[in-house]
């Protein structure tokens, strides 16, 4: 009874924390439609900031938890809703999820540029050793007591907030109806500031209660939003006191679980994992929703000619060949990874931009792909075979039940997934023979097809790069198929697919499958390259970088995939060669990158793509230019220059071809209709080119909203 | 741009027009709904807004309040160009809209209702005082969700904004729909109320004989023009003829 | 028996009556229209009907078998399909692809089907006059078109009970002449077709059968002749419209 006493005490500290983290996120969700998922890493910035306050400044606690719950949180609330959240107004549900995942990478990114990681850190608890005893066996200490009365103070503050003041009803009354607030006069946008100034308020108030327990580590309290959203999918993300629910359950499950969980190593991730299990079970009985009806977008991703395809699919193989042959042993093995990780970013085209549906644990379902090939392929091709049909119906499991919800939650459950490989089953020691990593790391071999063996960097290079291209016409191949047309037509208006007879929950899942059995590939061939490969490779946060770039590329063109893989594995790692300054920013890169292209939805690669055109379509100056770079290649390989020498040349020969051909394609003088698809990239942007572009999509109704938010502003 | 407060007032041969709409342009989805949409409302008159389904009246309101622009012509207020001004800003200074259907916030309950009303510049006690004493109905509910309100009571708490925050233009779109005939009468003898203290009230109907009786003015509004304009009897003798015009004047 | 039979539709939005006890019936071969004054409660009427929207009580039976609790798929395959009042295209497709969809998807759940499906969608583009824009991308299109667009799709999936939701707003004159010819030419096809219509000339050119309703309740039905003759019709809602005659 002591012992369960003990442990009660332990779980509603921890609920406690739950509550007053989640409780924030469904704050901002219910009055301004943004999933947060950086929620937990402002109180991963706030509890670094307490940090630098109270340790290593030395300001006493109650000073120093003042000044970042009421003064640096809400500032930084306001600023993220001025900066980036307002201009959210209006975009779909899958550019505000990659503009606060975003936000999320660049968030601890930011926090391990400014705090080493390297360097240990740690944050005592309030009145630390002292405790409460309650009978001879049994003591609570003032830290959890301080932290269970925190949270009713907060859920007592709330009710109070939201029901008492004027201000607090205006809140609900947004979540209500929001034009009708208009009429009657209130400042949305003032509302919606004062709900992120106290959302990241109660993200900091968590942040700062859990890190004496947690540890000051970026990731781990990033990932605390996860065991929130479990708190907070309890209430459908809405309600509050159904928040406070979750948290007891959740809260109280780790205390019980901490106390009760037999000391055995297989068991030891459960409780980590806990959560997100709870997370699933409530995604499984939630009701399901109304069918969408169209959702207006300024994306439109047209079907790639088989002439644009074929050339593109030359291009990369003849990359791919190049850097085969011209690099060095140990960078054959690192840019390999291009193209073997760049299989993953393209697996997530025909989910995101066919089908309008959202996954973040495609780099989990790699690793799956990995380790099954490790266990079985001993270098046969079946290997390579199961571990794709073996990811594929793992990720058919995870989607299942989220398929008939809305987009939101088959992130939230492709975020869980990937947590609990990460924290638990991927951490597993050997159960009836299998474990993902046996002893931490997995050697593989390498692939043998027809007695034809991989086994070089170089070898492994060219199968990775084969693999990519036939993976591009597969991906080029099923957007110009029926069922192509069929996951675009869904992405548009479900009702509509309803009514002629489309299964919604069938077509999704196939779709989802092939993405996962595609990422799989992927995997395994990235475990081959590298040999030897571990749980970390195939981390949550190391995909979401992934994902982002994807998106940013534009997730409906096959290019985004190659986009995705040279942005991540060759530009990135490249940066810091350029100018040593660039190595801290680094890891925010990616994270800025997705927020700034979170505003331009068709992406980036299609614009790349297009600008190449007047050279595609010329065939003489197209000729000389293949024929130039040919001959870079070729003295390459007489070893007169190095490899940059050889970039530098291609480059610019190209660029030399494109400026001629542009040239020879469009005299002096002659006016040009521009397709509309392609206006701002033959031409810069005019009001009167967006005019025109918002007229051919309909978008008035967008901009209104837009423009009532802006004069909101005045 | 200037903060401008009107309050309602008698009107007056030297006043600019309370409201006066100018050739309006405006349209959803790239169809035109308004085609050189003209109205003036004096100050501390009654304008009706009549004609059928779809020619344009909902959207006229909506141009007016801020809620949908427009894309030419000129929304004037006391001779103030207010094109383009967004509808909470509208809404403090003085124009009040109540909306077809759902005037009310279903999940807070009556008084939190009323409280909303006080962004529009006036006292949490008197919006209470001026609605509980018009609608004793709405003081017996006070404490109750305005979802769980009859139609009727809830179209009541949402005439209370017309009533309680003294605007200086009252628009009202639709405001019988769904409603008893007996509510329906008691409502109007409410905007007759409220039009009596100097208010200027545009209301929007598909049926005329109810806000006929109450109007100063009445305009038909015929696939999204002024068809004819003119005093409640003249309107009343037209009304048929301009249905029958209107149907044979092509849809553009 | 009536091809589509609604009864006794209950629908509450909160404390607001949407819908009460509505019942309407379609005939095969015949044109159904269904009028009444906005916030009446059509659209929400199609949404029972196509299972978009469940209702609090009532049933949908249609060809002897009871849909009400079927999900909006299955309903389709049982020989249902609709047009929305608020355009609801494929706008990443052209305007063949996107009766292609619909046509694809058809024959995976109708196997039985002579000709290719391109034979099949040519055949609708020729039927609906789409033959001069099959290859433009729909957002290109004026909205009386994408009207067209919505009305082809639909008869890719063969319904037997065709739901058209204001298909004559943002129609010029022509257009709607076109279109009630083409309403006619699908009546006498066999097809069931049921019309919400703010147009009452078209409605009262090529219905057979006219429901009124009326805030959430069904007012009167009839011939065309029958409802504007109707004194309650009139007072709520015809009164004026009388006179067109």
């Amino acid at each position: 009874m002591d012992k369960f006493m003990i442990f009660t005490f332990v779980g509603l500290s921890t609920s406690a924390i739950y509550a007053v983290i989640s409780s924030g996120l469904v704050l901002t969700y219910a009055t301004t439609g943004v999933f947060n998922v950086a929620h937990g890493a402002a109180g991963m910035l706030s509890a670094f900031a307490y940090w630098q306050l109270h340790v290593a400044w030395g300001i006493p606690t109650l000073p120093a938890a003042l000044l970042v719950l009421f003064v640096l949180a809400p500032l930084f609330g306001v600023l993220l809703e001025r900066v980036i959240m307002r201009g959210l107004a209006g975009t779909t549900e899958a550019t505000r999820l990659v503009v606060s995942i975003s936000l999320l990478v660049a968030m601890i990114g930011l926090a391990q540029a400014v705090w080493s990681p390297a360097v240990g850190r740690v944050v005592a608890p309030f009145f630390e050793g002292r405790q409460l005893t309650l009978t001879r066996d049994v003591s609570i200490t003032y830290h959890q007591l301080i932290t269970i009365a925190t949270a009713v103070v907060v859920a007592v503050c709330l009710k109070v907030f939201l029901t008492r003041t004027r201000t607090g009803v205006a809140m609900r009354a947004v979540v209500d109806d929001r034009p009708l607030t208009l009429l009657n006069g209130v400042r949305t946008d003032r509302v919606a500031q004062l709900s992120w100034a106290l959302s990241t308020s109660l993200a900091a108030l968590g942040g700062i209660l859990i890190v004496s327990s947690a540890g000051l580590n970026a990731a781990t309290l990033s990932l605390l939003i996860v065991n929130a959203y479990a708190a907070a999918a309890f209430g459908r993300l809405r309600s509050l006191p159904l928040t406070f629910v979750g948290a007891l359950v959740v809260g109280l499950g780790d205390g019980y679980l901490a106390g009760y969980l037999p000391q055995d190593q297989r068991l030891a991730g459960l409780r980590p994992a806990f959560p997100v299990l709870v997370l699933f079970a409530v995604l499984l009985v939630l009701p399901s929703r109304p069918l969408r009806t169209h959702v207006r977008s300024r994306e439109y991703f047209p079907a790639p000619s088989l002439r644009g395809a074929a050339t593109y699919c030359a291009v990369i193989a003849a990359f791919g060949v190049v850097l085969a042959t011209t690099l060095s042993g140990p960078d054959t093995i690192a840019y390999a990874k291009v193209f073997a990780v760049g299989i993953v970013a393209l697996s997530l085209v025909p989910l995101v931009g066919f089908a309008g549906q959202v996954s973040l644990c495609q780099l989990s379902f790699a690793g799956i792909g990995a380790a099954v090939a490790a266990h079985v392929s001993k270098g046969t091709l079946l290997g390579v075979v199961t571990s794709v049909v073996v990811a594929a119906l793992v990720g058919g499991l995870v989607a299942l039940p989220s398929l008939r919800l809305s987009g939101i939650y088959l992130a939230l459950a492709t975020l869980s997934f990937a947590v609990v490989l990460d924290r638990w089953l991927f951490n597993l020691p050997e159960i009836a023979g299998f474990a993902f990593f046996p002893s931490g790391s997995l050697d593989i071999q390498p692939l043998t097809v027809l007695g034809y063996t991989f086994d070089t960097p170089r070898r492994q290079m060219l199968l990775a790069v084969v693999a990519f291209t036939a993976m591009s016409a597969l991906v080029v191949a099923l957007r110009r198929s029926r069922y192509g047309r069929r996951l675009l037509a869904l992405r548009d208006s479900e009702a509509a697919c309803a009514t002629f007879g489309l299964n919604l929950v069938g077509a999704r899942l196939g779709v989802f499958m092939l993405s996962a059995g595609m990422a799989g590939l992927g995997g395994s061939l990235l475990a081959m390259q590298q040999s030897s490969i571990t749980a970390a490779d195939f981390q949550l946060l190391s995909g979401l970088p992934l994902f982002m770039l994807v998106v940013a590329g534009g997730a409906g063109f096959v290019s985004a995939g190659l986009f995705a893989g040279v942005g991540l594995y060759a530009a990135l790692p490249l940066l810091p060669s350029l100018w040593s300054g660039l190595t801290r920013v680094q890891p925010i890169l990616p994270g800025i990158v997705g927020i700034a292209l979170g505003r331009s939805p068709s992406g980036a690669a299609a614009d790349v793509s297009r600008s190449f055109t007047p050279l595609r379509e010329d065939a003489v100056v197209l000729s000389i230019t293949v024929a130039g770079c040919g001959a870079w290649y070729a003295v390459r390989l007489l070893d007169v220059f190095g490899n940059p020498t050889m970039w530098v040349g291609m480059v610019v020969t190209v660029l030399v071809g494109l400026g001629a051909a542009s040239r020879r394609r469009r005299p002096a003088g002659a006016a040009e209709v521009i397709a509309l698809e392609w206006q701002g990239v033959d031409e810069p942007w005019s009001a009167s080119r967006v005019a025109d572009l918002d007229r051919a999509l309909r978008l008035e109704q967008t901009r209104m909203s837009l423009s009532e938010v802006a004069h909101g502003a005045t | 741009m200037t903060v401008l407060r009107l309050e309602p007032r008698e009107p007056a041969a030297i006043d600019p027009p309370l409201l006066e709409l100018r050739r309006i342009r405006a349209g959803y989805d790239g169809i035109e709904v308004l085609h050189g949409f003209d109205l003036t409302v004096a100050a501390g008159s009654v304008v009706a807004l009549l004609g059928p389904n779809g020619a344009g009246k909902t959207t006229a309101l909506k141009v007016i309040a801020g809620q949908h622009p427009a894309s030419s012509g000129d929304v004037l207020l006391f001779g103030h160009r207010v094109n383009g001004t967004a509808p909470d800003r509208l809404a403090r200074s003085g124009v009040c809209v109540i909306p077809e259907g759902r005037g009310v916030f279903p999940n807070l309950t009556v008084r939190e209702n009323l409280w909303m009303m006080t962004y529009a510049g006036c006292s949490r006690g008197d919006v209470e005082a001026i609605a509980y004493h018009r609608f004793p109905r709405l003081a017996e509910r006070r404490d109750q969700a305005a979802g769980t309100l009859s139609g009727g009571e809830q179209q009541m708490l949402a005439m209370a904004r017309g009533l309680a925050t003294r605007p200086a233009l009252l628009l009202l779109d639709e405001l019988s729909m769904g409603l008893a005939p007996l509510v329906v009468e008691d409502l109007y003898a409410v905007v007759a109320g409220i039009a009596a203290d100097g208010v200027s009230v545009v209301v929007v109907e598909q049926f005329a004989d109810v806000v006929l009786k109450v109007a100063d003015r009445a305009a038909v509004v015929v696939h999204g023009r002024v068809a004819h304009e003119g005093t409640p009897a003249h309107v009343q003798a037209l009304l048929a003829e301009a249905y029958l015009g209107g149907t044979h004047e092509g849809k553009r | 028996m009536a091809r589509l039979d609604v009864a006794g539709v209950t629908v509450r939005f909160g404390g607001h009556t949407a819908l009460s006890k509505v019942s309407v019936t379609a005939e095969a071969g015949s044109l159904t229209a269904l009028i009444g004054p906005n916030g009446a409660g059509k659209t929400t009427l199609f949404n029972v009907i196509t299972g978009l929207q469940r209702p609090d009580s009532g049933r949908v039976v249609l060809d002897g078998h009871d849909i009400t609790r079927l999900s909006p798929h299955k309903r389709a395959r049982h020989g249902l399909a609709r047009t929305f009042q608020r355009l609801e295209l494929f706008t990443m497709l052209s305007v063949r692809e996107n009766i292609g969809v619909a046509a694809d998807v058809h024959r995976s759940w109708a196997p039985r089907q002579h000709g290719s499906l391109d034979e099949r969608v040519q055949r609708i583009i020729d039927l609906t006059g789409l033959g001069d824009v099959a290859d433009t991308r729909v957002t290109a299109l004026p909205t009386g078109q994408c009207r067209v667009v919505e009305l082809a799709r639909a008869l890719a999936c063969d319904p037997k009970v065709l739901l058209l939701d204001e298909p004559a707003s943002g129609q010029d004159e022509a257009e709607t002449e076109t279109f009630a010819s083409l309403l006619r030419r699908l009546a006498d096809d066999g097809v069931a077709v049921l019309l919400v219509e703010h147009d009452v000339q078209l409605v009262m050119e090529v219905c057979t059968t006219v429901h009124v309703l009326d805030f959430g309740a069904l007012l009167a039905v009839g011939t065309p002749a029958q409802v504007q003759a109707n004194p309650a019709v009139r007072a709520a809602y015809l009164g004026h419209l009388e006179e067109v005659g």
